[in-house]
């Protein structure tokens, strides 16, 4: 369904992924762990599309369609979905109008109707409450004031909203209690379907356990150093990155 | 209350040709002014002594004043012997027969707003004929306005029927000499609107120029006045969203609003001349004087305004308040694109005692615009307690454009508290890419941005003016990305 060949991207001249290659069939999870500044978020936003990275090589196909001559707002249109590690505000926006007008932007592609303010308010609730968070979150703006865990709920509220054929999730387990990560592992195994594929991007073992992924990776400076089932990030957990042969600093990083 | 004037807006809305249709003579004059000119004027408006007596002292003063070059805009100096100070409408057959004669841009426009189809010909000024049906626009909301004791009509009118309220009160909150623009318009003033709201009396409707359909006609030089006497409520509207087109390049309006003890006004305008092409030919440059007096103990007035027109904008709605307790409030949104110039603010004079100001300034650059705030916060020696809150937000879109504020502040009073915010954003490349990445196309989430930006302002805008404005900055801010 997802199949990423050679990637290699930049930044601001900074060569940062070096020839990533990946493949997921619909329905898999796939976890991708690695030391800090390895590269996973800089993945994820040149998979969804940020005009803020170069891609010098490769290419990334999902359902045929190749992605990288679409723009942002048609990969997502395709089903791309990013959460984001560090989501921003936008004052002033309410949370609804802000998903609506995203959700009205996918019917559309779809050449569907335009849902109604009542309609999409009954759907938003239903959601929210899924993710558990007050629908009084839905009428502040966007991300505006949201705690951490709050805006990391909102972000797996956006993918359940959305139903997206590719979710790419950033960090969205990190900085969240006990009970939150509870809520936001069932978040995302509601949004496991045969028709879907998930990335994952995480540091801890701990999520892993609530959410059980087909493949492990891990990625580090920019290529993907090892593939494996889910036993991989145990043994990770228990060793740390050093036996893959990683630089040492990065280790102390992490 | 709210449906009924609802109702009546969406019945104006259809009926367009009824209303306040003020009977004019069909010439116009030459180009040029002089003495004679305003009699000849005068003369043809039937109006009493007293008025012409006090334009011809306007334009004496006029004559010895020079033309401000203090604000922070640029233009070619207006030639105020090249234009016509009265002309009739047009005749039907000089307009254009239909919409195919139109400007499609322009048609577009009006479609993207939602303007009804017989509107956008009126607009646009093509020839309507105009037969419509027998229920008159002008009764049904007229009828709660008599009952209530609320005059609403072209000052014009009310000169011939009450020119003892319209001598007692036109020019005691601008005074003829008050600058430029406004003794230009005092001189030479063609028509405009007169409100009076007798004591204790809550205006049964939401006043609008919708209401006056002649309000098309007014011209260059329109006047405004409104008088809410002791006890009273009123909310006026001015404007409408749709781009304005109009031969008359200049543009010099006076807007007086009085108030007694314990009176409100709330005064929305949304402003959306027509503000020139991508490269600013052809806009209107706009020069009001807007100024509210509360007089009387405990009065309030509000101005909020959206401003997205013209090529060049000056104008400082202000707040004189004189009575003690008394509340100025400024609420301000105003957008500029391509090459337009806008220099506005507010002034708030606290005389009497305990008076309070609050002025929200939402400015936002797009393209090679400039947009600058100026305000000025005065506590005279008696404003004793007084306050004051500012704040002023600018957002840049793109980088070639600018904001600039210039807050002013004189207080001659040690217990007066002044308070100052001001912010400059962009629209980050990280909030955009969040849109983006949820589906949104560029240029709607650039509109999505800027309507949270003015949000606080928006919601002071009566209900279905905030949802126009909202549409507006929409349809302002095209071409804004990419
Ligand atoms: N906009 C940017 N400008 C310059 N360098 C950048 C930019 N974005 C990312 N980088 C660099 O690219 C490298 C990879 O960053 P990335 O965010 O992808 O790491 P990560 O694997 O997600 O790390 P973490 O686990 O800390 O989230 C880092 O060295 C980072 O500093
Ligand atoms: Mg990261």
């Amino acid at each position: 369904m997802l199949s990423i060949k050679n990637l290699h991207a930049c930044v601001e001249g900074k060569q940062i992924l070096n020839g990533i290659n990946l493949e997921i069939k619909a329905g898999e999870v796939h976890a991708i762990m690695g030391p800090n500044g390895s590269g996973k978020s800089t993945l994820s936003q040149v998979l969804a599309g940020n005009e803020a990275f170069d891609v010098t090589a490769g290419e990334v196909f999902l359902n045929g369609d190749n992605l990288l001559d679409l723009a942002t707002e048609e990969r997502a249109r395709e089903g791309v979905f990013l959460a984001f590690q560090y989501p921003v505000e936008i004052p002033g926006v309410s949370n609804l109008q802000f998903l609506r007008t995203a959700v009205n932007a996918m019917r559309k592609h779809h050449s569907k109707e335009d849902m109604n303010a009542a309609e999409f308010m009954k759907l938003a609730k239903e959601v929210s409450k899924q993710v558990d968070l007050d629908p009084a979150f839905l009428k502040r703006g966007v991300n505006e004031g949201f705690s951490g865990g709050e805006k990391k709920r909102n972000e797996i509220m956006q993918a359940l909203l959305l139903q997206p054929k590719l979710a790419i999730l950033d960090e969205t387990d990190s900085g969240l209690d006990i009970d939150a990560l509870k809520v936001v592992s069932d978040g995302v195994n509601a949004l496991r379907a045969p028709d879907r594929c998930i990335i994952m991007i995480t540091h801890y073992q701990r999520l892993l356990d609530h959410i059980v992924p087909d493949y492990v990776h891990v990625l580090a400076d920019g290529k993907i150093i090892k593939s494996g089932s889910a036993e991989l990030a145990l043994e990770l957990e228990a060793k740390g990155y050093g036996w893959l042969g990683i630089k040492d600093e990065a280790v102390a990083n992490q | 209350m709210a449906t009924t004037d609802q109702e009546v807006r969406e019945l104006i809305k259809r009926e367009y040709e009824h209303g306040f249709v003020t009977e004019i003579e069909s010439d116009t004059f030459e180009p040029g002014l002089s003495e004679d000119v305003i009699r000849r004027l005068s003369n043809l408006k039937q109006e009493p002594e007293f008025m012409l007596e006090w334009r011809l002292k306007a334009y004496r003063r006029w004559l010895e004043m020079e033309e401000p070059e203090w604000a922070h805009v640029d233009y070619p100096k207006v030639k105020y012997n090249d234009i016509s100070y009265y002309s009739a409408p047009k005749r039907p057959e000089d307009m254009p027969q239909s919409l195919d004669e139109v400007d499609p841009e322009l048609l577009r426009t009006y479609e993207k707003l939602g303007i009804p189809l017989h509107e956008r010909a009126k607009l646009a000024g093509v020839a309507v004929d105009a037969v419509f049906d027998s229920v008159s626009v002008a009764t049904t909301f007229k009828e709660p306005l008599e009952k209530a004791g609320v005059i609403f009509c072209p000052i014009s009118e009310a000169l011939q029927k009450y020119p003892e309220l319209v001598k007692k009160y036109l020019g005691s909150v601008v005074p003829v000499a008050d600058n430029y623009f406004a003794a230009l318009n005092s001189a030479v003033f063609s028509d405009g609107s007169f409100v009076y709201i007798p004591k204790g009396v809550r205006c049964p409707l939401e006043l609008s120029t919708y209401f006056r359909i002649n309000a098309a006609n007014t011209g260059q030089f329109e006047r405004t006045l409104i008088i809410a006497d002791e006890g009273s409520y009123v909310s006026y509207l001015e404007g409408c969203t749709a781009p304005m087109r109009d031969e008359n390049q200049l543009h010099a309006a006076v807007v007086e609003l009085v108030l007694l003890d314990d009176a409100q006004i709330k005064y929305s305008t949304v402003q959306n001349w027509y503000p020139g092409d991508e490269t600013g030919k052809g806009g209107i440059y706009n020069f009001v004087t807007k100024r509210a007096a509360c007089n009387g103990k405990n009065s309030k007035v509000s101005w909020t305004q959206v401003e997205t027109g013209s090529a060049i904008t000056w104008k400082y709605p202000s707040c004189i308040l004189r009575g003690d307790n008394s509340v100025g409030e400024f609420y301000s949104v105003a957008l500029t694109h391509n090459y337009q110039q806008a220099d506005t603010g507010t002034k708030m004079i606290h005389l009497g005692k305990n008076t309070r100001s609050t002025v929200i300034s939402k400015g936002i650059s797009a393209g090679r615009s400039s947009n600058a705030y100026r305000g000025l916060v005065k506590f005279n020696p008696g404003a004793e307690g007084a306050r004051n809150f500012t704040q002023c937000d600018s957002l840049l879109i793109g980088d070639r454009c600018g904001a600039h504020t210039f807050p002013y502040i004189e207080s001659k009073n040690k217990s007066a508290i002044v308070e100052h915010e001001a912010t400059t954003s962009k629209v980050s490349e990280e909030q955009m890419f969040l849109c983006r990445q949820r589906g949104i196309e560029p240029e709607q989430a650039v509109s999505m941005i800027v309507n949270g930006f003015c949000k606080e302002v928006f919601k002071e805008l009566p209900m279905e003016f905030a949802v126009e404005a909202g549409k507006l900055l929409e349809v302002s801010l095209e071409g804004s990305v990419g």
